[in-house]
């Protein structure tokens, strides 16, 4: 039986996620965890988050699973979600400034103030919340997904790789970004796929089979 | 290709059971309110709102209960009001599933308690629900003017919407849950003005609430009243039309949709 960690630093609703991939991986073993031999131990590896990225990352270095996400994210299969796919880059914006993980080259920046809706002419908000578009590239989390199809976003920043090899997907807001990166055994998206009913379900359907290998 | 509009459907929940009231009297029974869930999850809803209407500590735990089962099998966005006084009843209701807690009357008595939530648990769960009466519309010369009323539109408070609306987004709300107290249950359709002056006062998304009888009232909502989401209970519970029914209506309009 193979199993999958979601790792548990005290930011965020865990139970959605956990739900989720308990619904869509039949026979695989969920455990939401904080210990770093469980999770070191487990097949693959959720990266989640929500909330402020400085509280985030203090979080992360004051019980050390900083560095279980990094022996994760060099050994085996790692989906990180929303502020557990921008803290894998190097800096973010919010928080007057936060040093990331640096898995990744790139950035974390926040939405223009003034974006207007191309199209429209309207205002667009921040944060961008609700259902919106996945433009994605080839990659076997992709299985099954209709090109376009609908996720559900709640955030504020979004991800600026420096490499534009690692843009798995991109969303627009007032303009493309990218809403999902990819790295050899790393994937991560800044929607989420607990939420976004079938398509985030094939997502983590396809996570929990993925052996990977883009 | 955009961010598609919202369509929400509410669920006000007494006792266990999906209940509807005009504007918050002649109570009729609606369901089960994992049922209901499950059945505006299959439609297309793009998310649910669940308010705990009589908000006892009784209530509470069967509304932790309802959370906890839907959040099992339905995988969209859920909210859950009423009653939502102190952190630890924004902790139960997040840790049952809910993806996002509305806070009304303990924001209008005190407004620290949005910014000390907004900080711990994140702007993103943070709704401010916030009940509009008009105190002027404006016919004597004076700029339209709405108040807000708290304990189920019973009891005013002095305090001006559009101030009001502007201040909770200071705080850390990071979006704003609008109800018409004169349009709720009328089915004579959204506060239009009060909708749209509130929409472009904030920058966060803003829900329309209150008055829904029709599929153009939602549309109008969207296209007149500038709502990101809108928000809907009796044409939905009583079988009026479905959510799929609302969205195709919606995107006839040319309003974005997730069909």
């Amino acid at each position: 039986m193979s199993s999958i960690a979601i790792i548990d630093y005290g930011m965020g609703n865990l139970h959605s996620i956990a739900k989720a991939v308990e619904h869509v991986a039949g026979n695989t073993r969920v455990l939401v965890s904080s210990v770093a031999a469980d999770i070191l131990s487990a097949d693959r590896v959720v990266f989640p988050g929500v909330g402020g990225i400085g509280h985030c990352m203090d979080e992360l270095a004051r019980t050390g699973l900083d560095e279980v996400v990094r022996e994760a994210a060099a050994s085996k299969p790692v989906l990180g979600i929303c502020l557990g796919m921008q803290a894998l880059l190097e800096h973010s914006e919010e928080n007057t400034g936060t040093r990331c993980l640096g898995l990744l080259p790139g950035q974390v920046r926040r939405f223009a103030s003034d974006l207007v809706d191309p199209a429209s002419g309207d205002r667009l908000k921040v944060p961008h919340m609700g259902w919106n578009q996945v433009h994605r590239k080839p990659h076997p989390l992709w299985q099954d997904i209709p090109q376009d199809s609908r996720f559900y976003f709640v955030h504020s920043y979004y991800a600026d790789p420096a490499d534009p090899a690692h843009r798995a997907a991109t969303t627009e807001y007032g303009g493309d970004f990218c809403c999902a990166l990819a790295r050899e055994n790393l994937f991560a998206v800044q929607f989420h796929p607990e939420k976004s009913q079938h398509a985030g379900l094939q997502l983590l359907k396809n996570f929990a089979a993925w052996s990977g290998e883009a | 290709m955009s961010l598609a509009k919202r369509i929400i459907p509410c669920l006000d929940v007494d006792g266990g059971r999906v209940v509807k009231g005009v504007q918050f009297v002649d109570i009729r029974d609606a369901g089960d309110p994992v049922e209901v869930a499950r059945r505006y999850d299959t439609e297309g809803a793009d998310e649910l709102t669940f308010l705990d209407i009589t908000a006892s500590h009784e209530q509470r735990d069967t509304m932790v209960h309802v959370v906890e089962q839907v959040a099992g099998e339905v995988f969209i966005p859920l909210t859950v009001g009423g009653g939502i006084r102190e952190p630890a009843d924004i902790r139960r209701m997040l840790n049952a599933g809910a993806d996002k807690v509305a806070i009304n009357t303990a924001a209008v008595f005190n407004p620290e308690f949005v910014r000390d939530a907004a900080e711990r648990f994140g702007s993103q769960c943070i709704v401010v629900a916030i009940d509009a009466k008009q105190v002027d519309d404006g016919t004597g010369g004076g700029a339209p003017c709405w108040e807000i009323f708290t304990h189920g539109g019973r009891k005013p408070t002095g305090i001006d919407t559009i101030e009001w609306a502007r201040k909770m987004v200071d705080y850390g709300a990071g979006e704003i849950l609008l109800t018409s107290m004169d349009r709720d249950g009328t089915k004579n359709g959204f506060d239009l003005a009060l909708t749209r002056a509130v929409c472009e006062a904030v920058d966060v998304p803003v829900i329309a609430s209150g008055g829904v009888g029709t599929l153009d009232h939602l549309a109008d909502g969207v296209l007149e009243g500038k709502a990101d989401a809108v928000l809907a209970a009796s044409i939905f519970h009583f079988a009026e039309y479905t959510i799929a029914e609302a969205k195709q209506h919606m995107a006839a309009r040319g309003i974005e949709v997730r069909l």
